[in-house]
């Protein structure tokens, strides 16, 4: 509790430092809110950000990686493996980029195939098996969206490892270092905590995605960031995140020392706090934040009408009547028409 | 099989829309009243129309024997989003259009007289978009289906994750999931239908689990928009690509039903995957 408000009021502070200094132009800040969040999104692809293999060489003391998700192959938009923080032995996850075009074309731009969410479940339940904690670090634009991705089952691999995730009888703790985007994210992202860098994004959809679906053009892609709230700022008000860490002054690009102090500093206190808390009750509480996320209201329904429209045709009640005989069920016959029009196609 | 019907090729250019609709996939004009007697599906082409939430219910229910559960669950703008139009305006034209609350209705029926937990989407409110009632809907359905001890059927149609919830309309594959993972744990089954279309946060949770999954002939079925994948890899896209066929080719679907035997072969599965009742054994 004390942690995050602390955290919050970090956040307040850096959050204005931060609005000054990414702008490529220095304008007056935080005029035009478009731009200050665009500045994040572009600081949150900085090609020079770090990643989970830099970011483990400054924060783990040792690191073994695993591979390969033993049905199709090894993909390596996604390092898995067993790390040590600071004494404690943890499993860590975590989408990588490349630094230069020949490694992202290795590693996919740090898209994963199906084989990526399938090693990090395999290594997620290994981590179950022995006791070990989970620690990931989310980096990813999506899911890769190739035809490969979808006729091995990228759909599958997600929903497997959210589900994974949620029932996991081991602590998890997540960071959001980079980009969270949508479920390619998500598949690794399902924690008992979530940290997120003060200038990562999440989001359920790219911004320019968005654009397009819903103004029709990619220009409106800084439009589309603003309204969907994807700062770790907004997500933190949102309850998505709960635990903003401020970067070094012009973002973690220029500083990667000081931003794995800083998040290896926030991940082993919770790697400590849920350390302590009984198995059983962790997953509880992990269930339930999960089952309890979104905002709806409900009212009062007096004995609602069944939307069922009786089958039309006279064959097809004469047909009810039999079968309702068969059962021995006391079917009425239905009098009333529905009157509501027919379904149409929407194209 | 439906009944055969006789066919009306184009006379004129124009016909009053109210009573025709033209087949998107062989042109021929289809009359709507013939259209709806064959279950929503061309009877010289075999293209499955849409359907609406109602259309569905009453074509695998027994007739009268729908609960509906949860009926007064409404979606909340809780991000204050504005495209084009405001998030609650959009809500309201799609209330309006559809008579419906949101993309979802869920409840208790009977198939073939088993009873059975069913949520069936409407493309027709919001692209059958999940927001938070719509993962509520799915969460309490599968949490219904477990204290009731009864099979879980839900039948997709969606375009995936609701734009205008955000990063909270992304959460809701958690929230889904979850509560299918608990209703695994118990051994009660879930039997997933993917009908046109089903993408993107929809896909990749409840509809792609089913212990079963069956999906309508010829269905959109994938994760990543295909002008988005296109567009992305730029890569030429192999035919068929995420459609029901591509699916079940590639082992993520079990088998590919026309409407005219879906809900018989929903009751025929269910035979096998009820949780023992009196009502096993019968036919």
């Amino acid at each position: 509790m004390v942690d995050r408000i602390l955290g919050r009021g970090r956040e307040g502070r850096e959050g204005r430092d931060g609005r000054d200094v990414p702008a490529p132009e220095p304008a007056v800040p935080a005029v035009d809110p478009r731009a200050a969040v665009w500045a994040r999104v572009q600081l949150a692809r900085n090609l020079r950000r770090p990643r989970i293999l830099e970011l483990l060489a400054i924060i783990a003391d040792e690191f073994i990686e695993l591979h390969g998700d033993r049905v199709f192959g090894d993909d390596e938009a996604i390092v898995a493996g067993f790390a040590r923080i600071d004494g404690r032995r943890v499993a860590v996850i975590g989408q990588q980029k490349g630094a230069d075009t020949e490694e992202n074309v290795r590693r996919s731009f740090g898209m994963p195939h199906p084989e990526g969410y399938r090693k990090a479940m395999r290594v997620m339940e290994l981590a179950e098996r022995s006791g070990l904690p989970v620690v990931t670090f989310v980096d990813v634009p999506g899911a890769h969206p190739g035809p490969e991705s979808e006729e091995r089952g990228i759909a599958e691999a997600i929903a497997r490892s959210v589900g994974l995730m949620t029932r996991l009888r081991t602590p998890i703790v997540t960071v959001i270092t980079g980009e969270g985007g949508s479920g390619g994210a998500l598949a690794i992202a399902v924690g008992d905590v979530v940290l997120a860098l003060e200038n990562a994004v999440y989001s359920v959809i790219s911004p320019e995605g968005c654009a397009s679906i819903l103004w029709r053009t990619t220009d409106e892609a800084p439009t589309a960031a603003l309204a969907m709230k994807m700062t770790a700022a907004d997500q933190q008000a949102l309850g998505v995140v709960d635990q903003v860490i401020p970067e070094p002054a012009e973002g973690a690009h220029t500083d990667h020392e000081e931003t794995g102090r800083r998040l290896k500093t926030a991940i082993v206190a919770e790697l400590d706090r849920l350390a302590v808390i009984p198995t059983d009750l962790l997953v509880e509480q992990r269930y339930r934040r999960y089952r309890s996320i979104g905002a709806y209201t409900e009212v009062i329904t007096e004995a609602p009408v069944p939307p069922v429209p009786p089958r039309s045709g006279l064959a097809d009640r004469i047909r009810g009547l039999l079968e309702a005989g068969q059962r021995a069920i006391p079917a009425p016959l239905q009098v009333g028409r529905r009157d509501e029009p027919p379904a149409r196609e929407d194209v | 099989m439906p009944v055969k019907l006789p066919s009306f090729r184009s006379r004129r250019e124009t016909y009053p829309e109210k009573l025709w609709t033209r087949c998107p996939s062989c042109s021929e004009q289809l009359f709507n009243k013939q259209l709806e007697k064959a279950q929503n599906v061309c009877p010289s082409c075999g293209h499955h129309f849409r359907l609406t939430a109602g259309a569905r219910l009453g074509q695998l229910l027994d007739e009268t024997t729908f609960e509906e559960r949860d009926a007064g669950l409404l979606s909340v703008d809780r991000l204050g989003f504005v495209d084009q139009k405001a998030y609650p305006d959009r809500l309201a034209a799609a209330q309006l259009a559809t008579g419906l609350r949101d993309a979802a209705i869920w409840g208790f029926g009977r198939i073939e007289g088993q009873r059975v937990a069913i949520l069936v989407m409407d493309f027709g409110f919001m692209g059958g978009s999940m927001g938070a009632v719509v993962g509520e809907k799915v969460a309490r359905a599968a949490e219904g289906a477990l204290a009731a001890r009864l099979p879980l059927i839900i039948v997709s149609a969606s375009g995936g994750a609701r734009m205008q919830e955000g990063t909270l309309a992304l959460m809701q594959l958690a929230k889904t999931m979850a509560a299918l993972e608990r209703l695994r744990a118990a051994g009660v089954p879930f039997l997933s239908v993917m009908s046109d279309p089903t993408t993107g946060g929809v896909f990749a949770s409840y509809a792609a689990m089913g212990d079963v999954n069956l999906a309508e002939p010829n269905a959109l079925i994938g994760f990543a928009g295909a002008r988005v994948g296109a567009g992305t890899i730029g890569q030429e896209l192999p035919p068929g690509f995420q459609r029901s066929e591509f699916l079940f080719r590639h082992g993520f679907v079990d088998r590919v039903v026309t409407r005219a035997d879906l809900r018989h072969e929903l009751a025929t599965l269910l035979r096998y995957l009820s949780p023992a009742t009196k009502e096993d054994g019968r036919g």
